[in-house]
């Protein structure tokens, strides 16, 4: 297998600022995002070959690009992996271009969750009548906590650290769905979603868009003087709900640690903790975090509160996470979240980051984690 | 000779006092409490939990044939005896049956097994009976009446109570009754109804089987009567002649309530819980007539295996607070949440049919190469990727524990939060399901759990039954 290493640069970047959009369209959510993208890179429409797009829910085949940004005549492909699926887009896209089949192409996610007139994601999915009855997203990730707990002894605290921390990295980055500091006690107070994770555990619904152009390594320094190549991309899939899968030890996940390992070696990452300046990971609730800390190998398992209370992923620790204030702070609209992480991690890399910017960035990590969860997706970004 | 070979019960484990009744509508208590099916059971499901509790230690492949009685099956079209069938993995080669229309459906359809067994067409026959029957809200049926279920297994030999002799009689009369748009049970003038209703024509009935047998009242040790309300029952006890202490099954009204066609096989599951070798009993069931049964109880009663029966499931209990916990559970009133889902609520017919044998059997597989035993059913091994090479296991026989859970408010159900559960059983497989009758600071990881047949929700006209985790009754 050949490695994708340093045969694709990203040219531009743009995301949409991510809120409840009441007065804004999937439409102009993706004209926001890919607009911004065009300037950064200085290419337009007519420069793009071919496109990937990742929706979950929130429009259908390569059409729902196409229309808002009248791309005519060129391969659109929807891409839709659960809430990996921004940052498969993005992979999928990668590998067009690596293949030498496109020169330049885009990949855009996004979604618009504050449509249906509920404040969740909804509840019984799946494709039989009764096997994921009420399964839903909270209570999916609560049977992670309700484990984890079980076995290392941790209680709700470590798990409010981190969701004040990406509150307040969320203060520095004015895109973030919320704006606003916390405290450990209004996270223990806050209402129960699904035991044992409360309201401020749990990322909020949001609508937002995020694109990226992508273009031949070779020809990168042709559109800008700080370009960002791809280092790595894993995708993992585990077979089987969580749920229903034989021996599942509900501490983390396979998948995170396939998906990283193929990034790492693709990389040539040995310690991730060391070699990462900023990681980008699927915080959608506190205790997803804490897991993905210790599949992607920034820490041993069970080690995870450890480096909570020393302050080892702040934008002062060791290896800042979720600098720009992650899923909890950005809320998650499912197709964008891939891509506006892997907006925060080449901002960082080309130190456009502002308040937020860690120092000497020179490897930058994006990670989705999908589904009940079973899909994990990983992308490595370096100077 | 024939006779009842096995007994099984099931009392839902909500209570209500009906001084909690007389409070919510002002008015008399009848006093003592009466069960409740939870949000969650029905007819089907009671049955079921009867017929599992009758089956205990037996082959179920020996039964030839299901029926399944009740004046409340979920369905008007469509059979419910079959669903049990497949509940309790019965062979596809019987004969499955449902009684209806009559309070008296549970002792006709006990007879009918009888008949079946004496003609030879079937060597054993399991009856359930269940009800779920509501009394119009603030009426004295409210609080008379009582959820719950019983079952016996009827066959040609090893009888723990042969039966001697069987006799009915059938009466015209518009005493109790629903018509087909009728939610609740309707009555005409109480004194009318005791006294040419359920008093004259069980009398007749008993009267006529005690003749034919030269039988006195002296020679029966439990007369196991039907009856609406104690003062009725003790009224025909002493008018036959019988001590209502101690020679009448008590009629678990103070405990349970009446439960229509369910009532007689479960008073007689309780008569035969206390019966001794040799003793004679009387059973008498009403409705729209009177079916009488003399019975005489053998050796083999001593070794029947363990099995929760009425006393068991008597002594395990929870009591519902308020009136409108009993509302809810019988969805007297619904919210706008519960509305919006039941009218959103999609099911296939087609996808539950190809794969009823996991989920109305709770089949796993278990791989013929590795060992790893999964539920649902897979075709490839998740251990070994082997494809094809199971056998199907039941995995209700399984001990289960809760290896973890959460507490889901965002998940909806009548009681939120709703407790979800990832179950381990025994050989590994594990079972996502809801927990039932539970209390949320009763959940914990690694507690035991057992797995109880219940609907998991309804809508657009469909009802889906499914299995649940509950704390060990």
């Amino acid at each position: 297998m050949e490695s994708i290493k340093d045969k694709v640069a990203v040219i531009g970047m743009g995301c949409t600022k991510f809120g409840e959009r009441w007065d804004t369209s999937t439409d102009d959510l993706i004209v926001e995002a890919a607009y911004e993208a065009y300037e950064d890179a200085g290419v337009g429409p007519e420069d793009l070959q071919a496109a990937w797009v990742g929706t979950t829910g929130s429009g259908s085949a390569g059409q729902c690009l196409a229309d808002p940004l009248k791309l005519k005549g060129i391969p659109i492909t929807r891409v839709e992996n659960y809430c990996a699926t921004g940052l498969d887009a993005f992979r999928n896209a990668c590998f067009g271009v690596a293949c030498g089949m496109y020169d330049v192409a885009m990949a855009l996610g996004f979604e618009k969750l504050k449509d249906t007139g509920a404040g969740g994601l909804g509840v019984g999915r799946g494709q039989h009548p009764v096997y994921e009855t009420r399964r839903t997203a909270p209570g999916s990730f609560a049977f992670i906590a309700t484990r984890y707990f079980h076995k290392y002894g941790i209680d709700k605290t470590t798990l409010a650290k981190i969701a004040v921390k990406n509150h307040h990295n969320g203060t520095l980055h004015p895109k973030a769905h919320f704006q606003r500091e916390i405290t450990v006690e209004q996270v223990l107070k806050a209402p129960i979603i699904a035991w044992p994770l409360g309201l401020l555990d749990c990322c909020p619904t949001t609508d937002g868009a995020a694109a990226a152009i992508i273009c031949r390594a070779d020809m990168a320094k042709k559109f800008r003087s700080d370009p960002v190549y791809v280092k790595g991309l894993g995708l993992s899939v585990d077979p089987m709900l969580p749920m229903s899968r034989p021996g599942f030890e509900y501490l983390g996940f396979q998948s995170n640690v396939n998906a990283a390992r193929q990034a790492y070696e693709q990389a040539g990452v040995k310690d991730p903790l060391k070699e990462l300046s900023v990681a980008e990971v699927h915080d959608c609730f506190t205790i997803t975090e804490l897991v993905i800390c210790e599949d992607l190998g920034f820490c041993e398992k069970g080690t995870g509160k450890e480096h909570v209370d020393a302050g080892t992923f702040t934008l002062e620790g060791e290896l800042p996470v979720n600098a720009d204030g992650g899923l909890k702070a950005f809320g998650h609209p499912i197709g964008a979240s891939g891509l506006r992480m892997t907006y925060e991690v080449y901002k960082q890399l080309q130190e456009k980051a502002g308040p937020r910017q860690v120092k000497n960035p020179k490897l930058g990590l994006s990670h989705n984690l999908g589904g009940p969860p079973v899909v994990a997706c990983v992308a490595l970004l370096g100077n | 000779m024939a006779g009842i070979v096995s007994y099984g019960a099931y009392i839902p484990k909500n209570r209500l006092s009906r001084d909690e009744l007389a409070r919510a509508w002002g008015g008399n208590s009848l006093k003592g409490e009466r069960s409740v099916a939870n949000h969650d059971e029905d007819s089907i499901t009671m049955a079921a939990a009867a017929a599992m509790d009758c089956l205990q230690g037996m082959d179920t492949d020996s039964v030839d044939a299901l029926f399944f009685a009740s004046t409340s099956s979920p369905y008007t079209e469509k059979q419910a005896a079959s669903i049990v069938a497949r509940v309790l993995d019965l062979r596809r080669d019987i004969f499955t049956a449902d009684y209806a229309g009559s309070l008296r459906a549970g002792t006709s359809a006990l007879r009918a097994a009888l008949d079946a067994v004496k003609s030879g067409s079937a060597r054993n026959v399991l009856v359930t009976a269940a009800d779920c029957r509501l009394g119009a809200p603030r009426s004295i049926d409210e609080q008379a009446f009582g959820d719950g279920a019983g079952a016996l297994l009827v066959g040609a030999d090893s009888a723990v109570a042969e039966v001697e002799d069987v006799y009915s009689i059938s009466q015209e009369i518009t005493d109790v009754w629903r018509t087909s748009e009728d939610r609740f049970v309707r009555n005409w003038e109480d004194r009318w109804v005791i006294m040419h209703g359920y008093d004259a024509t069980t009398r007749e009935a008993v009267t006529g089987i005690m003749k034919r047998n030269n039988l006195e009242a002296a020679d029966i040790a439990r007369a196991v009567l039907t009856g609406p309300n104690p003062r009725s029952h003790q009224a025909l006890a002493r008018a036959l002649k019988f001590d209502p202490e101690k020679q009448v099954q008590d009629l678990l009204f103070g405990s349970v309530g009446n439960t229509g066609t369910a009532q007689p096989l479960m008073l007689l599951a309780a008569a035969l819980e206390e019966a001794g070798a040799g003793d004679r009993m009387l059973l008498a069931g009403y409705g729209d007539g009177s079916d009488t049964f003399i019975l005489k109880a053998t050796e083999a009663l001593g070794s029947l295996s363990e099995r929760r029966g009425i006393k068991g499931h008597l002594s395990s209990k929870r009591a519902l607070d308020r009136y409108e916990q009993y509302v809810r559970y019988r969805g007297l009133m619904e919210t706008e949440a519960e509305e919006a889902v039941r009218k959103s609520m999609r099911s296939s017919a087609t996808a539950l049919w190809r794969t009823n044998n996991s989920v109305l059997s709770l089949h796993g597989s278990r791989c013929k190469i590795c060992g790893t035993t999964s539920f649902p059913v897979q075709r490839v091994c998740y251990g070994c990727q082997s494809k094809d090479q199971f056998e199907e296991v039941r995995l209700t026989d399984e001990k289960g524990k809760v290896y973890t859970f959460s507490l889901d408010n965002l998940a909806g159900g009548v009681e939120p939060p709703t407790p979800m559960t990832v179950i381990e059983t025994e050989s590994g497989a594990r079972v996502y399901c809801e927990m039932t009758e539970a209390a949320p600071d009763e959940l914990k990881v690694d507690m035991p759990v057992e797995m109880t047949f219940r609907r998991v929700h309804q809508g657009a006209g469909f009802i889906n039954y499914y299995w649940k985790s509950r704390p060990v009754r």
